[in-house]
Protein backbone atom coordinates (compact mmCIF):
# COMPACT_ATOMS: atom_id res chain seq x y z
CA UNK A 1 0.00 0.00 0.00
CA UNK A 2 1.45 3.37 -1.06
CA UNK A 3 0.76 6.12 1.49
CA UNK A 4 -1.09 9.24 0.34
CA UNK A 5 1.47 11.58 -1.25
CA UNK A 6 0.89 14.20 1.46
CA UNK A 7 2.22 11.81 4.12
CA UNK A 8 5.23 10.83 2.02
CA UNK A 9 6.00 14.47 1.19
CA UNK A 10 5.65 15.72 4.77
CA UNK A 11 7.91 12.92 6.03
CA UNK A 12 10.79 13.61 3.66
CA UNK A 13 10.67 17.22 2.44
CA UNK A 14 12.98 18.68 5.08
CA UNK A 15 15.74 16.10 4.84
CA UNK A 16 15.62 16.10 1.03
CA UNK A 17 15.97 19.87 1.10
CA UNK A 18 18.90 19.65 3.54
CA UNK A 19 20.59 17.15 1.27
CA UNK A 20 20.07 19.33 -1.81
CA UNK A 21 21.25 22.38 0.10
CA UNK A 22 24.51 20.66 1.00
CA UNK A 23 25.14 19.56 -2.56
CA UNK A 24 23.96 22.62 -4.48
CA UNK A 25 23.75 25.55 -2.12
CA UNK A 26 20.54 27.01 -0.85
CA UNK A 27 19.50 28.93 -3.93
CA UNK A 28 19.83 26.12 -6.47
CA UNK A 29 18.42 23.71 -3.92
CA UNK A 30 15.01 25.37 -4.15
CA UNK A 31 14.55 24.57 -7.84
CA UNK A 32 16.03 21.10 -7.36
CA UNK A 33 13.63 20.50 -4.48
CA UNK A 34 10.62 21.31 -6.60
CA UNK A 35 11.93 19.16 -9.45
CA UNK A 36 12.60 16.24 -7.10
CA UNK A 37 9.08 16.11 -5.75
CA UNK A 38 7.45 16.80 -9.11
CA UNK A 39 9.35 13.81 -10.53
CA UNK A 40 8.34 11.77 -7.52
CA UNK A 41 4.72 12.79 -8.08
CA UNK A 42 4.87 11.74 -11.74
CA UNK A 43 6.27 8.33 -10.88
CA UNK A 44 4.21 7.81 -7.72
CA UNK A 45 1.20 5.97 -9.21
CA UNK A 46 3.54 3.42 -10.78
CA UNK A 47 5.08 2.37 -7.47
CA UNK A 48 4.09 -1.13 -6.51
CA UNK A 49 4.58 -0.76 -2.77
CA UNK A 50 5.52 1.81 -0.16
CA UNK A 51 8.79 0.21 0.98
CA UNK A 52 12.05 2.14 0.70
CA UNK A 53 10.30 5.39 -0.23
CA UNK A 54 13.02 7.33 1.49
CA UNK A 55 15.82 5.71 -0.49
CA UNK A 56 13.68 6.16 -3.59
CA UNK A 57 13.22 9.90 -3.20
CA UNK A 58 16.90 10.35 -2.38
CA UNK A 59 17.77 8.49 -5.56
CA UNK A 60 15.63 10.97 -7.50
CA UNK A 61 17.23 13.91 -5.67
CA UNK A 62 20.71 12.51 -6.35
CA UNK A 63 19.96 12.19 -10.03
CA UNK A 64 18.86 15.82 -10.13
CA UNK A 65 22.07 16.87 -8.36
CA UNK A 66 24.01 14.97 -10.98
CA UNK A 67 22.04 16.54 -13.87
CA UNK A 68 22.59 19.91 -12.32
CA UNK A 69 26.34 19.29 -11.95
CA UNK A 70 26.51 18.30 -15.62
CA UNK A 71 24.56 21.34 -16.67
CA UNK A 72 26.96 23.62 -14.83
CA UNK A 73 30.10 21.75 -15.96
CA UNK A 74 29.26 20.24 -19.31
CA UNK A 75 32.91 19.68 -20.26
CA UNK A 76 33.18 16.28 -18.67
CA UNK A 77 34.77 17.50 -15.49
CA UNK A 78 33.25 14.68 -13.51
CA UNK A 79 35.63 11.93 -14.62
CA UNK A 80 34.35 9.31 -12.23
CA UNK A 81 30.97 9.42 -13.96
CA UNK A 82 32.26 8.82 -17.45
CA UNK A 83 32.44 5.28 -18.78
CA UNK A 84 33.86 3.83 -21.96
CA UNK A 85 30.67 3.77 -23.94
CA UNK A 86 29.65 7.21 -22.74
CA UNK A 87 26.80 6.03 -20.54
CA UNK A 88 26.78 7.52 -17.08
CA UNK A 89 27.98 5.12 -14.46
CA UNK A 90 24.64 4.81 -12.71
CA UNK A 91 22.95 3.56 -15.86
CA UNK A 92 25.53 0.80 -16.06
CA UNK A 93 25.08 -0.01 -12.44
CA UNK A 94 21.32 -0.23 -12.47
CA UNK A 95 21.00 -3.54 -14.38
CA UNK A 96 24.11 -5.00 -12.73
CA UNK A 97 22.73 -4.48 -9.27
CA UNK A 98 19.20 -5.70 -9.97
CA UNK A 99 19.58 -8.81 -7.86
CA UNK A 100 21.03 -7.18 -4.75
CA UNK A 101 18.92 -6.73 -1.63
CA UNK A 102 17.33 -3.24 -1.77
CA UNK A 103 19.53 -1.61 0.84
CA UNK A 104 22.79 -2.91 -0.61
CA UNK A 105 21.65 -1.98 -4.07
CA UNK A 106 20.80 1.57 -3.03
CA UNK A 107 24.13 1.91 -1.23
CA UNK A 108 26.14 0.63 -4.21
CA UNK A 109 24.27 2.78 -6.72
CA UNK A 110 24.44 5.90 -4.58
CA UNK A 111 28.13 5.38 -3.82
CA UNK A 112 29.47 4.34 -7.22
CA UNK A 113 26.78 5.68 -9.52
CA UNK A 114 26.15 9.03 -7.91
CA UNK A 115 29.38 9.48 -6.01
CA UNK A 116 27.65 10.32 -2.76
CA UNK A 117 29.55 10.22 0.51
CA UNK A 118 28.70 7.52 3.05
CA UNK A 119 27.24 10.13 5.39
CA UNK A 120 24.78 11.17 2.69
CA UNK A 121 23.98 7.59 1.77
CA UNK A 122 23.38 6.88 5.43
CA UNK A 123 20.95 9.80 5.54
CA UNK A 124 19.26 8.62 2.36
CA UNK A 125 18.76 5.13 3.69
CA UNK A 126 17.67 6.23 7.12
CA UNK A 127 20.67 4.67 8.81
CA UNK A 128 24.23 5.65 9.70
CA UNK A 129 27.40 6.37 7.80
CA UNK A 130 28.83 3.17 9.18
CA UNK A 131 25.85 1.09 8.06
CA UNK A 132 25.98 2.67 4.59
CA UNK A 133 29.65 1.75 4.26
CA UNK A 134 28.89 -1.81 5.30
CA UNK A 135 25.91 -2.09 2.93
CA UNK A 136 27.96 -0.82 -0.01
CA UNK A 137 30.87 -3.17 0.66
CA UNK A 138 28.53 -6.12 1.25
CA UNK A 139 26.88 -5.27 -2.08
CA UNK A 140 30.19 -5.13 -3.90
CA UNK A 141 31.28 -8.46 -2.34
CA UNK A 142 28.04 -10.02 -3.41
CA UNK A 143 28.41 -8.69 -6.96
CA UNK A 144 31.95 -10.13 -7.18
CA UNK A 145 30.73 -13.46 -5.96
CA UNK A 146 27.86 -13.53 -8.46
CA UNK A 147 30.24 -12.80 -11.30
CA UNK A 148 32.51 -15.72 -10.56
CA UNK B 1 16.81 23.22 8.62
CA UNK B 2 13.24 22.96 7.43
CA UNK B 3 11.91 24.18 4.11
CA UNK B 4 10.40 27.64 4.02
CA UNK B 5 6.65 28.09 3.89
CA UNK B 6 6.97 29.82 0.52
CA UNK B 7 8.93 26.93 -1.04
CA UNK B 8 6.37 24.50 0.36
CA UNK B 9 3.49 26.51 -1.13
CA UNK B 10 5.32 26.83 -4.44
CA UNK B 11 5.68 23.08 -4.74
CA UNK B 12 2.03 22.49 -3.83
CA UNK B 13 0.90 25.06 -6.43
CA UNK B 14 3.22 23.60 -9.09
CA UNK B 15 1.92 20.08 -8.44
CA UNK B 16 -1.64 21.24 -9.01
CA UNK B 17 -0.75 23.41 -12.01
CA UNK B 18 0.95 20.42 -13.68
CA UNK B 19 -2.28 18.38 -13.18
CA UNK B 20 -0.35 15.76 -11.22
CA UNK B 21 -2.81 15.37 -8.36
CA UNK B 22 -5.57 12.81 -7.97
CA UNK B 23 -7.04 14.89 -5.16
CA UNK B 24 -6.16 18.39 -3.97
CA UNK B 25 -7.50 19.19 -0.52
CA UNK B 26 -7.49 22.10 1.87
CA UNK B 27 -8.98 22.91 5.24
CA UNK B 28 -11.31 25.89 5.51
CA UNK B 29 -10.80 26.71 9.18
CA UNK B 30 -13.51 29.26 9.85
CA UNK B 31 -16.93 28.53 8.33
CA UNK B 32 -20.04 29.30 10.41
CA UNK B 33 -20.40 25.56 11.00
CA UNK B 34 -16.76 25.08 12.00
CA UNK B 35 -13.73 23.84 10.07
CA UNK B 36 -14.34 21.88 6.87
CA UNK B 37 -11.97 19.76 4.83
CA UNK B 38 -12.62 20.09 1.10
CA UNK B 39 -11.21 17.74 -1.56
CA UNK B 40 -11.40 18.29 -5.30
CA UNK B 41 -10.45 16.25 -8.36
CA UNK B 42 -10.23 17.38 -11.96
CA UNK B 43 -13.89 16.38 -12.20
CA UNK B 44 -15.27 18.33 -9.28
CA UNK B 45 -15.63 18.34 -5.51
CA UNK B 46 -15.18 14.85 -4.07
CA UNK B 47 -15.08 15.45 -0.31
CA UNK B 48 -16.54 17.87 2.19
CA UNK B 49 -15.81 16.63 5.67
CA UNK B 50 -16.98 17.96 9.03
CA UNK B 51 -14.02 16.09 10.44
CA UNK B 52 -11.39 18.48 9.10
CA UNK B 53 -8.42 16.49 10.43
CA UNK B 54 -6.45 15.61 7.25
CA UNK B 55 -5.16 12.37 8.75
CA UNK B 56 -8.73 11.13 9.02
CA UNK B 57 -9.40 11.76 5.34
CA UNK B 58 -6.19 11.08 3.40
CA UNK B 59 -6.27 7.28 3.39
CA UNK B 60 -9.84 7.01 2.15
CA UNK B 61 -9.31 9.70 -0.50
CA UNK B 62 -6.21 7.86 -1.73
CA UNK B 63 -8.09 4.57 -1.84
CA UNK B 64 -10.99 6.05 -3.77
CA UNK B 65 -9.27 8.42 -6.19
CA UNK B 66 -5.57 7.51 -6.27
CA UNK B 67 -2.50 8.02 -4.05
CA UNK B 68 -1.54 11.49 -5.24
CA UNK B 69 -3.44 13.34 -2.54
CA UNK B 70 -1.85 16.67 -1.58
CA UNK B 71 -2.91 19.81 0.23
CA UNK B 72 -3.02 22.60 -2.33
CA UNK B 73 -5.19 25.64 -1.87
CA UNK B 74 -5.56 26.89 -5.43
CA UNK B 75 -7.70 24.07 -6.84
CA UNK B 76 -9.99 24.29 -3.80
CA UNK B 77 -10.52 28.05 -4.15
CA UNK B 78 -13.65 27.83 -6.24
CA UNK B 79 -15.47 25.53 -3.82
CA UNK B 80 -14.31 27.68 -0.93
CA UNK B 81 -15.77 30.78 -2.61
CA UNK B 82 -19.08 29.08 -3.36
CA UNK B 83 -19.32 27.85 0.23
CA UNK B 84 -18.56 31.38 1.51
CA UNK B 85 -21.36 32.74 -0.65
CA UNK B 86 -23.70 30.01 0.51
CA UNK B 87 -23.03 30.68 4.18
CA UNK B 88 -23.46 34.41 3.57
CA UNK B 89 -26.90 33.71 2.09
CA UNK B 90 -25.83 34.88 -1.37
CA UNK B 91 -25.85 31.49 -3.13
CA UNK B 92 -28.68 28.98 -3.40
CA UNK B 93 -27.20 26.59 -5.94
CA UNK B 94 -23.67 25.29 -6.36
CA UNK B 95 -22.03 25.52 -9.76
CA UNK B 96 -19.19 23.17 -8.89
CA UNK B 97 -19.88 19.55 -9.93
CA UNK B 98 -19.80 16.76 -7.36
CA UNK B 99 -17.40 13.90 -8.19
CA UNK B 100 -18.89 10.77 -6.63
CA UNK B 101 -17.75 8.29 -9.29
CA UNK B 102 -16.47 5.70 -6.79
CA UNK B 103 -19.90 5.24 -5.18
CA UNK B 104 -22.19 2.30 -6.00
CA UNK B 105 -24.76 2.97 -8.72
CA UNK B 106 -27.68 3.09 -6.28
CA UNK B 107 -25.99 5.76 -4.15
CA UNK B 108 -25.26 7.84 -7.24
CA UNK B 109 -28.87 7.53 -8.39
CA UNK B 110 -30.23 8.70 -5.03
CA UNK B 111 -27.71 11.56 -4.84
CA UNK B 112 -28.71 12.66 -8.34
CA UNK B 113 -32.29 12.89 -7.18
CA UNK B 114 -31.18 14.67 -4.02
CA UNK B 115 -29.41 17.32 -6.11
CA UNK B 116 -32.84 18.40 -7.38
CA UNK B 117 -34.16 19.29 -3.91
CA UNK B 118 -34.29 23.08 -3.93
CA UNK B 119 -32.75 25.51 -1.49
CA UNK B 120 -35.09 26.40 1.35
CA UNK B 121 -37.26 23.28 0.92
CA UNK B 122 -37.20 19.84 2.50
CA UNK B 123 -38.15 16.37 1.37
CA UNK B 124 -38.40 13.03 3.19
CA UNK B 125 -36.42 9.80 3.03
CA UNK B 126 -39.56 8.02 1.81
CA UNK B 127 -40.15 10.51 -0.98
CA UNK B 128 -36.59 10.17 -2.23
CA UNK B 129 -36.95 6.39 -2.01
CA UNK B 130 -40.11 6.50 -4.12
CA UNK B 131 -38.47 8.79 -6.66
CA UNK B 132 -35.63 6.32 -7.07
CA UNK B 133 -37.81 3.30 -7.65
CA UNK B 134 -38.55 1.74 -4.26
CA UNK B 135 -40.92 3.52 -1.85
CA UNK B 136 -39.98 1.11 0.92
CA UNK B 137 -36.26 1.88 0.73
CA UNK B 138 -36.40 4.88 3.10
CA UNK B 139 -33.82 3.28 5.38
CA UNK B 140 -31.46 2.60 2.47
CA UNK B 141 -31.86 6.23 1.42
CA UNK B 142 -30.95 7.22 4.97
CA UNK B 143 -27.74 5.23 4.66
CA UNK B 144 -26.93 6.92 1.33
CA UNK B 145 -27.44 10.31 2.99
CA UNK B 146 -25.22 9.35 5.89
CA UNK B 147 -22.44 8.38 3.46
CA UNK B 148 -22.84 11.45 1.25
CA UNK B 149 -19.20 12.45 0.56
CA UNK B 150 -20.10 16.04 -0.33
CA UNK B 151 -22.69 17.34 2.16
CA UNK B 152 -23.96 20.92 1.67
CA UNK B 153 -23.15 20.77 -2.08
CA UNK B 154 -25.37 17.69 -2.27
CA UNK B 155 -27.99 18.88 0.22
CA UNK B 156 -28.69 15.86 2.40
CA UNK B 157 -29.58 18.30 5.19
CA UNK B 158 -32.82 18.93 3.27
CA UNK B 159 -33.98 15.35 3.83
CA UNK B 160 -36.00 14.83 7.02
CA UNK B 161 -38.29 12.24 8.56
CA UNK B 162 -41.91 11.87 7.45
CA UNK B 163 -43.03 13.08 10.88
CA UNK B 164 -41.09 16.31 10.41
CA UNK B 165 -38.32 15.34 12.81
CA UNK B 166 -34.82 16.11 11.57
CA UNK B 167 -33.81 12.46 12.18
CA UNK B 168 -30.02 12.47 11.72
CA UNK B 169 -26.97 14.14 10.16
CA UNK B 170 -23.36 13.09 9.76
CA UNK B 171 -22.14 16.43 11.09
CA UNK B 172 -24.56 16.37 14.05
CA UNK B 173 -28.22 17.36 14.21
CA UNK B 174 -27.38 20.88 15.36
CA UNK B 175 -25.62 21.49 12.03
CA UNK B 176 -28.58 20.19 10.06
CA UNK B 177 -30.80 22.56 11.99
CA UNK B 178 -28.37 25.44 11.46
CA UNK B 179 -28.27 24.86 7.68
CA UNK B 180 -32.07 24.59 7.37
CA UNK B 181 -32.42 27.76 9.43
CA UNK B 182 -29.90 29.55 7.19
CA UNK B 183 -31.98 28.55 4.17
CA UNK B 184 -35.22 29.64 5.86
CA UNK B 185 -36.63 26.13 5.63
CA UNK B 186 -37.35 26.13 9.37
CA UNK B 187 -37.73 28.99 11.80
Amino acid sequence: MIPPFEIFYAAHRDEVFRFLGRRLGRERAEDAFQETFLRALRAYPRLEHGDHLRAWVFTIASRIVLDEARRVQPQGELPELATEDGLPAFEDLAPLTDDLPPKERAAVVLRYGYDLGYDEIGAALGSTEQAARQAASAGVRRLRKERQ
Amino acid sequence: MTISASLDERFRAAAAAASLLDVAFDVIPDTPIGPLLVGVTDQGVCRISFDAEPEHNLESLARQYGPRVLRSSKPVERVRRELDEYFAGRRQRFDVEPDVRFLPAYNRLVLEELARVEYGTTTTYGTLAAQTGNPRAARAVGTVMHRNPVPIVLPCHRVIGASGSLTGYAGGLHLKEQLLRLEGAIL
